[in-house]
């Protein structure tokens, strides 16, 4: 069997196969229920009812991919320009930590600052720590994946460190949790008494000026490039180590978001659990999206829509969450395979 | 060479051969026979279905319609490996041997089970030195592959053929990568060895080299045999446009006025990372309206200068001049701010970005003019309107400007990436391989846009392992070999044999 490159894909072609491939892992994930001893059909209905069966369950969903559509947006610009940050984890805690700092009165800064600073402060640091491993692999070559990867749990460590020592709550009766943020530095809510809040609108906003940034400027012409044949592109004058770099700041920043809007949108102080993964995650959404802005907001809502669902489902049915991340990777796996094919057909011989 | 081919043994035969890649037929039809102690050539532009017909015959694609014998066998349709076995050894291109192995060990690679590599070694390494001295083909079989020349490793290449008991040699381009002198010993080679029996099939579009060693030419077009014939009774010409189906006019440049010295190179050390030999400190000049030829054989320092004239490598030392001004600090956007013009060697990997359409490909250098960009804002309107406008001055046969530059073929790819220079009127234009593996047609329209460009007073260095090439269109001829130049020779002065010579590194001053 050989794969031949199909010259122009018919719009059946481009559509099918990625439905299939959805469909192939709610079959493969159907087959793990009816192991578990579950009835699929049940099993599924419960996952759709608790992802978006209610207007609570629709907003939780919204809520859950809030963070994901900010690391899913950063994985997808840095991607695109094949700078692997693999760290969004990292940069997500860094947005989380400087909002805290900015946002209480906790290390002795002058009082809360306005929300437009501290979200400032949050994309700054986010983007700073991106810095590091851009420059290593702009200078000696030190490959990116494995220095933003560390960076996760260097961060994650320090975050413990702070929250051990000078930014443990006093009145968190021992807990390793920051204070509460300041009111004035909540995000507020979209609408008062639903528990939708602002950072989703923020979400919504960044996945357009991303859109707009890789379409209409000349930044997101050079990431094209520079991701595609940086050999041509550096030929062509385009400055590839300022563009790779520009391109991490923008990525980290977008993480940081993520962390900002977790701790002033939803939780409201920080603690070690405040990511469940939303850094990793953020990858199989930009994956599924196929890097593109627009296509982030879609698979992130997918992405919180099978979580929340399986969260709600494992109450009633008694099957395991793993039942998510079966589904989700599965449907990755089939995904990559599925945009395979939109390109080359299988021949024998 | 015998003329009594009829009689002999038919060791090859392809009948009949179709094979369609969607709407295009690649070969169409086509029957080949190759008989015993024979040479016979392979014919075509690229694109005529040379390769996918080789393809074929080795089993790496499965015929539509036909059948492939060989010595009376029909081989298994897509059985890969098949033909090998049987007997038949092909020669690629682009050579495939390890370099940090030994000769030896690339000839047994594959042979024999790597456990008893050890064991038969010394029986080996006694065939491999008969093949070579039965072939005339010298090597030492102990050398790394690494350290060995280009025309060293082709040997390699056939022996590990003949070390397979190959009956049927398959050359696809051997020529392009040799000196003169080296090809004229690749051919007394495989005149050895159709003494011996062997038949050769020889794949090249150069027609003086067909017209010295096959017996029969078989041209292909279109994917179509359209002619066969013995070489006896042919001439090149005949060939030619045979070859593209009409009648040819190979550009003839007239008369030089050289001008001023534009780019001017003063004892210039160089040697960017990724080439096998640097600058060794040359003096160049380049005036305008002036073609410099640049001939030599790969790899000898030809990379390196193309890297420093394009901006991509900085002299390590000595002085680069623009003009009567020193060259600011060197960059690709600097040498394009300098107005310099440059065609790069590969088109694929580094003159186009390959899944971008050619609206994006042809403003790759120029994107930033106010043009085509304000503020950090692309302009794509007038971007696609510059396309459009390179698409049609230089004849890009394309879908449009928004189809992705895969699709086009590479004389076409070449002409937007010639048009994309020439667009921004270059005083300097650095040609590099420009012609390398494009059809005749597109060969002759490239060479006549350079020559217009030299008329107009552009000075352009043309850097070209094709001696035909530089004969037929440098006012000035200078050879490179290991990192350094020589002197100036003027149009007409030099043959092809004298500066084979300096190509092979004679005449240099082994003092300096």
């Amino acid at each position: 069997m050989r794969l031949e490159p199909v010259a122009k894909p018919t719009v059946a072609r481009a559509l099918g196969f990625p439905v299939a491939a959805l469909a192939l892992s709610v079959v493969v994930a159907s087959l793990l229920v009816l192991l578990a001893g579950a009835n699929p059909f049940a099993t599924l209905g419960l996952i759709l009812k608790g992802a978006a069966g209610s207007q609570f369950a629709a907003l939780e969903t919204l809520n859950r991919a809030t963070p994901l559509i900010f690391t899913g947006l950063a994985v997808a610009v840095a991607f695109r320009a094949k700078l692997w940050n693999i760290g969004a984890e990292a940069q997500l805690y860094m947005g989380a930590l400087l909002t805290v700092v900015f946002g209480t009165s906790a290390l002795g800064l002058p009082g809360p600052q306005p929300l437009i600073l501290i979200g400032l402060a949050a994309m700054i640091g986010g983007a700073l720590i991106l810095l590091g491993p851009v420059i290593l692999k702009t200078r000696f070559g030190v490959d990116e994946v494995v220095t933003t990867l560390l960076l996760n749990f260097i961060m994650l460590l320090f975050i413990s460190l702070l929250l051990e020592g000078p930014l443990k709550d006093p009145m968190g009766m021992g807990w390793p949790k920051s204070p509460r943020l300041d009111p004035d530095a909540r995000l507020p809510r979209i609408v008062d008494g639903l528990r939708l809040h602002w950072g989703f609108a923020l979400a919504l906003i960044c996945a357009a000026v991303v859109w707009v940034i890789e379409t209409r400027t000349t930044l997101g012409y050079e990431i094209r490039a520079v991701g595609q044949n940086p050999r041509a592109a550096r030929f062509a004058g385009i400055p590839v180590n300022l563009v790779l770099l520009k391109t991490a700041l923008l990525s980290g920043g977008l993480a940081a978001l993520a962390g900002f809007s977790e701790v002033a949108g939803l939780k409201g102080s920080l603690t070690l659990d405040l990511s469940p993964g939303f850094g990793y995650t953020g990858i199989v959404v930009a994956m599924l999206a196929l890097l593109h802005p627009l296509g982030v907001v879609v698979s992130a809502i997918f992405v919180a829509g099978v979580f929340v669902g399986a969260d709600s489902m494992s109450r009633a049915a008694g099957v395991p969450t793993y039942i998510a991340d079966i589904l989700l990777a599965t449907a990755l796996l089939f995904m990559v395979l599925a945009i395979l094919l939109t390109r080359f057909r299988i021949v024998r011989g | 060479m015998t003329n009594t081919a009829e009689a002999r043994e038919v060791v090859l035969r392809l009948n009949g051969i179709t094979k369609r890649f969607g709407s295009l037929t690649a070969n169409d039809s086509v029957d080949v026979t190759l008989h015993r102690g024979e040479v016979i050539a392979l014919l075509g532009e690229n694109g005529a279905g040379k390769t996918t017909l080789m393809n074929i015959l080795f089993g790496h694609y499965t015929a539509d319609e036909g059948t492939v014998e060989v010595f009376g066998r029909t081989l298994a349709p897509g059985a890969t490996g098949a033909a090998l076995k049987a007997g038949v050894g092909m020669v690629h291109q682009h050579f495939t041997l390890a370099g940090n192995l030994t000769v030896l060990d690339n000839i047994l690679l594959g042979t024999a089970p790597l456990w008893s590599l050890g064991r038969g070694r010394r029986e080996a390494q006694a065939r491999v030195r008969k093949l070579a001295a039965d072939f005339g083909l010298a090597v030492h079989p102990g050398a790394k592959v690494g350290t060995l020349s280009v025309g060293e490793r082709q040997r390699v290449e056939i022996l590990k053929a003949l070390y397979r008991d190959a009956r049927v040699l398959i050359l696809d381009e051997p020529t392009a990568v040799l000196t003169p002198q080296e090809s004229d010993a690749l051919f007394e080679t495989l005149r050895k060895a159709v003494d011996q029996g062997l038949s050769v099939i020889f794949i090249s579009h150069k027609l003086h080299e067909v017209m010295a060693i096959s017996d029969r030419v078989l041209v292909l077009r279109h994917g179509k045999l359209v002619g066969e014939t013995p070489t006896a009774e042919t001439t090149p010409h005949a060939l030619a446009e045979l070859m593209v189906g009409a009648e040819i006019a190979q550009p003839v440049p007239s008369e030089a006025k050289p001008g001023a010295t534009l780019l001017s190179l003063r004892s210039v050390f160089a040697h960017p990372p990724g080439h096998r030999t640097g600058l060794q400190g040359i003096d160049l000049d380049l005036r305008a309206g002036q073609i410099l030829g640049l001939a030599g054989v790969s790899g000898n320092g030809q990379g390196a200068l193309a890297e420093l004239i394009s901006g991509e490598a900085k002299p390590q030392s000595g002085e680069m001049r623009l003009g009567n001004k020193a060259a600011p600090p060197w960059s690709p956007r600097a040498a394009l701010a300098a107005q310099i013009g440059r065609i790069p060697e590969d088109r694929h990997s580094t003159g186009s970005i390959a899944d971008f359409s050619l609206t994006e490909n042809a403003i790759l250098e120029s994107y930033k003019d106010t043009a085509l960009s304000r503020a950090g804002w692309m302009r794509w309107s007038a971007a696609e309107a510059f396309a459009k406008q390179v698409i049609s001055r230089y004849d890009v046969r394309c879908p449009g400007p928004e189809a992705r530059i895969r699709l086009l073929s590479g004389g076409n790819m070449q002409k937007l990436i010639l048009g994309r220079a020439l667009e921004s009127n270059p005083r300097i234009i650095l040609a590099n391989q420009p012609v390398r593996g494009l059809d005749i047609g597109a060969v002759t329209y490239v060479q006549k846009r350079l020559i217009a460009a030299r008329d107009a007073g552009a000075a352009i260095l043309l850097i070209s392992e094709d001696l035909d090439e530089i004969l037929g269109l440098a006012d000035v001829i200078r050879v490179m070999s290991e990192g350094r130049l020589s002197p100036e020779f003027l149009r007409g002065s030099m043959t092809a044999t004298e500066l084979g010579r300096w190509m092979a590194g004679e005449g240099f001053d082994r003092a300096a």
